[in-house]
């Protein structure tokens, strides 16, 4: 504990670094399973095609992806953007089911309603599909974003600064508080993104709250009234 | 005016759901057209805001082809209501029923006034506005369909077994609020239903449809009663049986009218019209109990 106490600032400095690098890439992999997800869905071969490509990438182990990508994409080696898009490829390769999922349970008579009110394709996704795959896209993104939090981690063994800087330092110098103050604020840090995508799903999603089954008797005085 | 010129749908699976139709839907009447399923009734219906293009074959709406008319546009100009409701369930009430004067434009502020109009119309209490779908019975679900079909005052309202779904007390409920409506409002009315019961309540012109949307009889109720083409008909409507074959029997000094089962349906009032030819009528005597 004198330990935490003495270096509070340093363990702010390391949680910063830890959402700094956590927050690009949960945003980012949703802004782009959505299209990915769509196009899946669409039709019979890409839906093949891109589920397992996005199942095998889940499969690449984390610490040689970052390593790999650098000679890639041409960034060096200790550059913390190696983290960011590795984590992004994960959140793909996870969220691009879901999205597919979420937009199959979309019901279709409601789909075809919308069409035969006179949406168009596009503001039909936007608009309806979307939406209505909601719950199913939140519960994706509270995966994505935990497991984000916690595999930013792996970025420490290269020598890229976040929490997980406090395990690998804590092991080399023999401070057991660090690991567990590192251990601690992942978990927190985590749970934290977790909780404000649910605030976030209640504020964007008002329907799903007040699902009271319809109670015969009321409705209907209030339609005889 | 409703026009199918030989209209056809094979679906790509190989279904060939409607054959050859021709039918005229005449303005501001409702046209029902019933049939069991796998007669393509839904499948016509849809065809009228190109849900379905036909394999060949046109439609037309007051004389223009619409397959000329961009699917969007065409369908923001019709109302749709459907079995199910179809109601958007992320929408309030009152957003579901402004759905497409939204889409057409109307300013948000108006849209929302008419549409709280129309709730009004359908009869649906204003407190309702702002509720969810899934917060609704059944019936008042429909409602809000119905509401939502007429938003943008259209000309044409299709209807697919729009009460199909719900219990037969607030199915009548409906049906009755549907014929007030339609008195109201004077729409070109199509509506599809597998009862024949509903086709005879709502109906100016009913389709009797067999098999792949080939037509048995065109008619108004009176007709397909009194004069139905074959036994399918027949058969469909009833005329050969139950409480549709009514004759009369003398009883004391007045006369009773009694049904095919013998079961007791009313009372007549005055003399029984002789009929066009004395012997047709379907028995002004006592003697017709012969009949059965």
């Amino acid at each position: 504990m004198t330990w935490v106490l003495a270096n509070l600032g340093l363990i702010w400095a390391r949680t910063l670094d830890h959402v700094v690098l956590s927050l690009p890439p949960i945003v980012i992999c949703f802004v782009i399973a959505v299209p990915l997800g769509w196009f899946a869905r669409r039709y019979r071969v890409s839906r093949g095609i891109i589920l397992t490509g996005a199942g095998l990438l889940y499969a690449v182990p984390s610490l040689p992806l970052i390593f790999v990508l650098p000679a890639v994409i041409g960034t060096s080696l200790l550059s913390p953007v190696n983290v960011i898009i590795a984590l992004t490829l994960y959140g793909i390769a996870l969220m691009v089911r879901v999205v597919a999922d979420g937009l199959d349970s979309v019901d279709a008579d409601v789909r075809q309603s919308a069409s035969a009110m006179g949406y168009s394709t596009w503001s039909r996704f936007w608009q309806v599909e979307l939406p209505l795959s909601g719950p199913v896209l939140l519960a994706g993104m509270r995966v994505v974003a935990v497991s984000t939090v916690s595999l930013v981690t792996v970025g420490a063994v290269i020598g890229v600064q976040s929490l997980g800087s406090l395990f690998t330092d804590g092991f080399q110098r023999g401070i057991q508080a660090e690991i567990i103050a590192g251990l601690v604020a992942t978990v927190a840090l985590a749970l934290l993104f977790d909780g404000a995508l649910v605030l976030a799903g209640r504020v964007l999603m008002p329907w799903t709250r007040r699902v009271a089954p319809p109670k015969p008797s009321v409705p209907l005085e209030v339609s005889a009234a | 005016m409703i026009e199918f010129r030989s209209v056809s749908k094979r679906f790509p699976d190989g279904t060939l759901a409607v054959q050859d139709f021709s039918l005229v839907l005449p303005s501001h009447k409702t046209t029902v057209l019933v049939g069991s399923s796998g007669s393509g009734k839904t499948t016509l219906l849809r065809m009228i805001n190109r849900m379905v293009d036909p394999t060949s074959g046109s439609v037309e709406i007051d004389g223009e082809d619409i397959a000329s008319l961009p699917p969007v546009k065409l369908r923001r100009g019709i109302g749709y209501v459907m079995q199910n409701s179809g109601l958007l369930p992320h929408r309030t009430v009152l957003d579901n029923v402004a759905t497409v004067p939204l889409l057409r434009g109307t300013p948000k502020r108006q849209a929302r006034a008419d549409a709280l109009a129309m709730l009004d119309t359908v009869g649906l209490d204003r407190a309702l506005a702002d509720r969810y779908p899934s917060q609704l019975s059944g019936g008042q679900q429909q409602r809000v369909g119905v509401a939502r079909g007429l938003a943008v005052n259209p000309n044409i309202l299709l209807m697919d077994e729009p009460f199909g779904a719900v219990d037969p007390i607030v199915r009548a409920e409906l049906q009755q609020e549907l014929v007030r409506l339609q008195k109201e409002l004077d729409k070109t009315v199509v509506f599809v239903t597998h009862d024949i019961e509903e086709a005879f309540l709502l109906g100016d012109q009913i389709v009797i449809l067999r098999e792949g949307g080939r037509i048995a009889q065109v008619g108004s109720p009176a007709d397909l009663l009194a004069r139905p083409a074959d036994d399918f008909v027949a058969s469909f409507v009833g005329a050969d049986r139950g409480r549709r074959v009514l004759h009369v029997e003398r009883h004391g000094d007045g006369n009773v009218v009694v049904d095919s089962d013998g079961r007791l349906a009313g009372v007549l009032n005055g003399e029984p019209v002789a009929g066009t030819s004395a012997g047709s009528s379907a028995g002004s005597t006592p003697g017709a109990e012969g009949d059965r």
